[in-house]
């Protein structure tokens, strides 16, 4: 019993990470419509960003979220009001306009993590901070562990207050709904669709802050974060932010589950799951 | 000189494209010019072990894998929308065929085996998924080549106790003249197919699902037949292909990277057109051999630039360009006269 306990905490700990990284990419494509392949690279952004900042400058990770945020939110709305908002307007219609726009994130994606292997190259980087243990229940925790999932519910906590209380919120929600009339109640829907586009790239930014606490960085990381957020989101129901928060912790305590009894079958439980989920309830958890 | 050889040849493989594309039209004026240029073309092709470097032919093998890949990716999706990342998928059930079987049955038999074995998934996946629509049979066909290559990973390493498999080797000019009859095999298919009710009714089904269901066309049974159509050529692609490469493990084989390259390449070159594929992945596949080796970064970088500068600019690529620049030079003619 103590021992499923431990396997249920790890997989906590490690879904407050998946739920985060999902949240973003889930924005992106229920607001912005754009199923964002690039997502994983400003995940890898803000880690080795991050990597650099303690390593070179010093300066503390807790700190760097500060920094990676904002600087990820500005590029997340440039790219979209640049790129996507010319898809967005010689796209005739929505189903069109999301083939496309996967299609040139993925482009995006090799520029980002091509532009990352010149700038970084491939070695793996890590860097210890923040080795204390902390004691749950008699098992042993990384406190940097529970700094990640601390910020992951905290974020998640954050960003649906701002969804249900701000006016911007409330803009993004109708947006989400039916852009058109949300255009026509007087939203000004392409700044809504940058500022949700930039949300979700500045949430992976803070992901990969907090992925390389804990775990080793490269450049090449993108691709596997990339896979995780698909996965969860599909969970979770597509488009659906709080079923991505769910989905986030659900997965997480799966695979924890799954790499406690076999760990050769973590990442085919995973995919299996995303497969049958899609054949038999390709809604997920909470999608309309 | 050996470069010129590999261009020239790469000329005659997308003039092969050009002239199926210029018999399905009605237009039938010059066809006995172009039909005898088709035969001084295969010519051509079919030598070039007699009379090109080791070298040039290795280098037009590896085209043509691109050229098969590609042409029957977008003879499905092209028409009807449905965007497959499966490639890989289809691609590596023949490699592994290959890796299994190699040794016990001849060549033919194994690379017609794997085409047969990668219809046979098609047909299952098709099946099953074909009624999912727009992004979640992206999704679908992403996540399937992951589920199968960290499956078979696991297997591999839990019950044959090792990683990656060694493939039978086979001469390099066997290997360029077997690639060779599956390229010219996809283009006969694929007039076949445009030409027959099948072309008709996977466009319709592009255009208007409902619309095509209404009016009595078995939707599913044509976009699966088709699907898996396409996969039997990537699946003997994979099983040719590997017999170069003599050592593989789930990762290379199941690479997702040879499912996205596909659709680069057809987009680039101009989907609207039968040999834009073509051009496309000519041009794609000749860089990647040139630059990939020395400049990876650099490479992977212009791809992608290129592949937004083509989504946002050249909707229709290439072959849209060259039809732009046409349309422009015969009217100045027109104006002139």
């Amino acid at each position: 019993m103590e021992k499923f306990l431990d396997v249920v905490i790890a997989g906590l700990l490690l879904g407050g990470l998946y739920a985060l990284i999902a949240m973003g990419m889930s924005l992106q494509y229920g607001v912005a419509r754009v199923l964002n392949l690039a997502h994983g690279e400003f995940i890898m952004l803000g880690a080795l960003s991050t990597w650099t900042l303690y390593t070179v400058f010093d300066i503390s990770p807790l700190i760097a979220v500060a920094i990676c945020g904002p600087i990820t939110f500005v590029l997340g709305f440039l790219i979209h009001r640049t790129m996507f908002r010319k898809l967005l307007s010689s796209s005739t219609n929505q189903g069109i306009f999301e083939s496309t726009s996967m299609l040139a994130s993925f482009g995006l994606m090799y520029v980002i993590s091509n532009l990352a292997f010149m700038a970084w190259g491939p070695e793996i980087r890590g860097y210890s901070y923040l080795m204390d243990t902390v004691s749950i229940g008699g098992a042993l925790f990384g406190a940097r562990r529970l700094v990640t999932l601390g910020f992951a519910l905290a974020i998640g906590v954050a960003f649906y207050i701002f969804l249900s209380r701000t006016k911007i919120g409330k803009a993004i929600r109708a947006a989400a709904q039916d852009p058109a009339t949300a255009g026509l109640m007087g939203v000004n829907i392409n700044m809504v669709l940058a500022i949700c586009f930039g949300l979700g790239a500045a949430m992976a930014g803070i992901a990969g802050v907090l992925v390389s606490m804990c775990y080793p960085v490269n450049a090449a990381m993108g691709i596997e974060y990339l896979t995780v957020a698909i996965i969860v989101v599909v969970l979770g129901g597509l488009g659906s932010i709080p079923g991505s928060f769910i989905g986030g912790f659900l997965l997480g305590i799966i695979g924890s589950i799954v790499s406690f009894i076999e760990p050769g079958l973590t990442v085919v439980a995973y995919y299996a799951i995303f497969v049958i989920l899609l054949l038999v309830r390709p809604k997920g958890l909470l999608g309309k | 000189m050996s470069d010129l050889m590999v261009i020239i040849n790469m000329l005659a493989l997308v003039y092969l494209g050009w002239f199926v594309e210029r018999s399905l039209q009605k237009n039938k004026s010059k066809m006995w010019l172009f039909s005898g240029l088709v035969v001084v073309m295969l010519v051509i092709l079919f030598t070039l072990p007699n009379y090109g470097p080791t070298y040039s032919y290795i280098m037009v093998t590896t085209i043509l894998m691109y050229l098969v890949l590609t042409v029957s990716w977008a003879l499905f999706s092209g028409p009807t929308g449905y965007i497959s990342l499966a490639p890989a998928a289809f691609f590596g059930v023949g490699i592994y065929t290959s890796a299994v079987l190699g040794k016990d049955i001849p060549l033919l038999a194994v690379v017609l085996l794997g085409g047969i074995l990668s219809f046979v998934l098609a047909m299952i996946v098709g099946a099953l998924t074909l009624r999912l629509k727009g992004t979640y049979f992206i999704m679908f066909t992403f996540g399937l080549v992951l589920l199968i290559t960290n499956l078979l990973l696991w297997y591999e390493i839990k019950f044959t106790g090792t990683r990656g498999r060694f493939v039978v080797a086979a001469g390099n000019d066997t290997i360029y003249y077997v690639m060779l009859g599956i390229f010219i095999l996809l283009l006969i298919t694929a007039f076949i197919i445009k030409r027959s009710k099948f072309g008709l009714a996977l466009q319709s089904i592009g255009q208007n699902e409902e619309a095509a269901a209404h009016m009595g066309i078995n939707v599913t049974g044509v976009k699966v037949i088709v699907f898996a159509i396409t996969a039997f050529f990537m699946g003997m692609a994979g099983a040719i292909m590997t017999m170069k490469w003599t050592y593989i493990d789930p990762y290379s084989a199941f690479d997702l990277f040879r499912s996205f390259l596909p659709v680069l390449m057809a987009i680039f070159g101009g989907m609207r057109y039968f040999y834009g594929p073509v051009l496309g992945s000519v041009i794609f596949a000749y860089l990647e051999e040139k630059l990939l080796t020395e400049f990876p970064y650099v490479y992977k970088l212009a791809f992608g630039i290129v592949l937004i500068a083509v989504i946002l600019y050249l909707p229709d690529g290439l072959a849209g360009l060259v039809d732009k620049i046409r349309a422009r030079i015969a009217r100045k003619k027109n104006a002139l006269t």
